[in-house]
């Protein structure tokens, strides 16, 4: 885990030093095009020594994890304001949306699954299939502007945002959270459908296999109702499978939120994200990127504490 | 005699799938997936289309017709109030500007009446930078043809639309080349040596896929200088989402390297004194191509995907440059969208081709080992 996290840190530096340039030629340039301003070059180089910007790279790496390991994560300079409160704003959100949106893939990925593999070749099993090979065909960003674009034509109301006007700026409160999980539905949708499609090929596949042993045979040869025969020995084994794959599921789900949240302005870290690249403000980029990846390698790493638990087998194993 | 030709006959009949080589028994079971070859058949069309673009499209996209701004398609008839006419046609647009709203209604002018043609002279162009000409596919002799529309500036969808197709296709190809070549040599070592480096290789992967790809993306692009011209920007955009793409790949080729390791004929090349670049690519990696090109079939995509997201948000392929994503921008308000809905065709074709790519890799991926 700790080397996870120094490796996500490294990555989130540099990407807050590949645009070209530093922090003190922005800040000049900024200085000299908006006031008007003339810097002296001895000014200039007072900065970047204030800075630290003139010495090396890997100086200037150490010293910005030191400071990442006092919670400091420098200023965000489109906003002028401290980087961790701003994604500490948004990303309890982000979190619990992504959070939502696992849940609903894995209540509807789940059930379908197993109904399209005991239906198999069924219109049921047509339907779903087809259904779930456009789904994972059609990008979030565009699932989210065409569900925008019918509720708007047959409803006649825009279906942006997280929360209604009048509680966009309020305290939580119980009004506050029904207002929102009348909101949450097309995020959702629209996050969830690609993951849920891909689920439920997984799922499908899986529980074909598992139908077709032997075991199965037996069980319905010696006379076991075929519910508790499904739902007690292929369906748990199946299901292993879909947990081991959160690690994959996780970080599209980050990903859709992103770009979900972009379209439909949710105030998520997605717009923060975006924002920030558009202005250029990497102190404030690099930062949410690696939040966001930490979760999901943290979110990964339950996953795996998960299957565990799910299937004995596991531990079996490492037992002997 | 005759007995003999045909108790041959039925031999080589059952012999045949002895005989054939392997890649002949994949095409045979691959053209047994209805669907993979309907997938394929549509990405023939849509690669001939785009590489032939300029010929197929029916004006110059840059050509702004101001009178025409946010016109609809105009649809082909072969009918007109009364008779059949052979060759299709089109009617003209007449404009009306509601004076209160100040929107732009058109409706369709039957007394102004252009048939189509083939192969018609029209705007100049370049095939490939190369030909000069300016002969297209079909098109109108005189008045207007906007088969998709028109955008805010009155420019034509539809050949706008095909010019796009080229960036967006290829770009998927270009980038799976680059993960490819990557993917092997990674994996490939990972594979070949196993041990401490195979497993630095590995953590490396399982972190890379862990991260989350837009936001990676997003801010790799967005480090792309603003300066660069669009084709500098093209590669650039390739380049980061194969940054993620080979991962993928990689492990396919380590794990199929690890199975093959084992197997006698590489002890054989290693006996015989051959270096170990050489197995890897002759006798290892024609061993498994089928697998990877599956792999690859199926990354493609996800690169279609990214890029249209990418282009879509303005951090991908910029304008003047044309891409499935960059009209897509066209139809970020979804007032605009309500309005002018055929701003949402660029999203219907990457839709297709995703699914066309998706159909085909399923059914190589069933072909892929023939021997089952």
């Amino acid at each position: 885990m700790i080397i996870v996290l120094l490796l996500l840190s490294v990555v989130a530096f540099t990407i807050i030093q590949l645009p070209p340039g530093d922090y003190v030629t922005a800040y000049v340039a900024e200085m000299e095009g908006d006031r008007g301003e003339r810097l002296a070059e001895s000014d200039v180089i007072a900065l970047r020594k204030a800075y630290g910007v003139d010495q090396p790279m890997y100086v200037q790496y150490f010293k910005w994890l030191w400071k990442l390991s006092h919670g400091d994560f420098g200023m965000s300079r489109q906003w002028q304001r401290p980087v961790i409160d701003l994604i500490m704003e948004r990303l309890p959100l982000t979190v619990m949306i992504s959070l939502f949106t696992l849940i609903f893939t894995y209540i509807i990925a789940i059930p379908v699954g197993i109904y399209s593999a005991t239906h198999q070749y069924s219109i049921g099993d047509y339907v779903f299939t087809t259904g779930g090979f456009i789904g994972l065909a059609t990008p979030n960003f565009l699932l989210a502007l065409i569900l925008m674009f019918l509720f708007y034509k047959y409803f006649g109301f825009s279906v942006g945002g997280l929360f209604s006007i009048q509680y966009m700026d309020a305290a939580w409160s119980m009004e506050r959270f029904v207002d929102m999980l009348k909101h949450l539905p097309i995020p959702l949708i629209v996050i969830g459908t690609a993951g849920t499609a891909g689920l439920i090929r997984v799922m499908r596949g899986c529980l074909l296999d598992e139908l077709r042993k032997q075991y199965v045979i037996t069980a319905r040869a010696k006379g076991v109702e075929e519910r508790t025969l499904l739902f007690k020995y292929p369906v748990r084994v199946a299901i292993n499978p879909i947990v081991s794959t959160i690690g994959w599921t996780l970080p599209s789900i980050v990903s859709g939120e992103i770009i979900t949240a972009i379209v439909l302005s949710l105030p998520t870290t997605g717009p923060l994200l975006f924002q920030a690249l558009l202005k250029q403000d990497m102190e404030l980029a690099g930062s949410v990127i690696m939040f966001l990846s930490f979760l999901t390698v943290v979110g990964t790493f339950i996953s795996d504490i998960l299957l565990v638990l799910v299937d004995p087998r596991i531990r079996y194993e490492k037992l002997a | 005699m005759k007995l003999i030709k045909d108790k041959k006959r039925e031999i080589s009949k059952e012999e045949e799938f002895y005989l054939a080589s392997q890649w002949q028994l994949m095409w045979r079971k691959f053209k047994k997936h209805k669907l993979a070859m309907l997938g394929g058949t549509i990405l023939a069309i849509f690669y001939l289309v785009a590489i032939f673009s300029e010929f197929f499209s029916t004006e110059d996209i840059y050509i702004q017709h101001l009178e025409y701004i946010y016109a609809p398609s105009q649809k082909i008839h072969f009918f007109n109030e009364e008779e059949f006419h052979l060759r299709p046609f089109v009617y003209g647009l007449k404009k009306e500007l509601d004076p209160e709203t100040f929107r732009r209604t058109y409706t369709e002018d039957k007394t102004k009446r252009y048939p189509l043609y083939f192969f018609v002279h029209g705007d100049k162009y370049k095939l490939w930078n190369l030909f000069k000409t300016d002969i297209h596919f079909f098109g109108v002799k005189e008045g207007t043809l906007f088969l998709f529309g028109t955008d805010k500036l009155g420019r034509d969808l539809f050949s706008r639309n095909l010019y796009a197709a080229r960036i967006s296709l290829s770009i998927g190809l270009i980038g799976v080349a680059l993960s490819f070549i990557l993917g092997c040599i990674i994996g490939g070592i990972s594979g070949y040596f196993g041990g401490a480096i195979d497993t630095v290789i590995q953590r490396v992967i399982e972190f890379l896929i862990s991260i989350p790809t837009i936001p990676l993306w997003m801010a790799l692009s967005a480090a792309l200088p603003k300066k660069w011209s669009p084709i500098k920007v093209y590669f650039g955009i390739t380049v980061i989402l194969s940054v993620i793409g080979w991962c993928g790949l990689a492990r396919v080729v380590r794990g199929k390297l690890l199975e093959l390791r084992e197997e006698d004929f590489v002890m054989a090349a290693k006996i015989s004194g051959t270096s170990e670049a050489r197995i890897i690519t002759r006798h290892l990696l024609p061993s498994f191509l089928s697998y990877l090109i599956v792999s690859l079939t199926l990354t493609i995509p996800g690169m279609i995907l990214g890029e249209t997201a990418l282009s879509f948000l303005g951090l991908g392929i910029r304008a003047p440059a044309v891409s499935w994503g960059v009209l897509l921008q066209n139809a970020q308000n979804v007032r605009t969208v309500a309005l002018y809905p055929w701003l949402f065709i660029p999203g219907l074709f990457v839709i297709i081709v995703v699914l066309a790519f998706n159909f085909l890799g399923d059914g190589m991926r069933d072909a892929a080992d023939p021997y089952k």
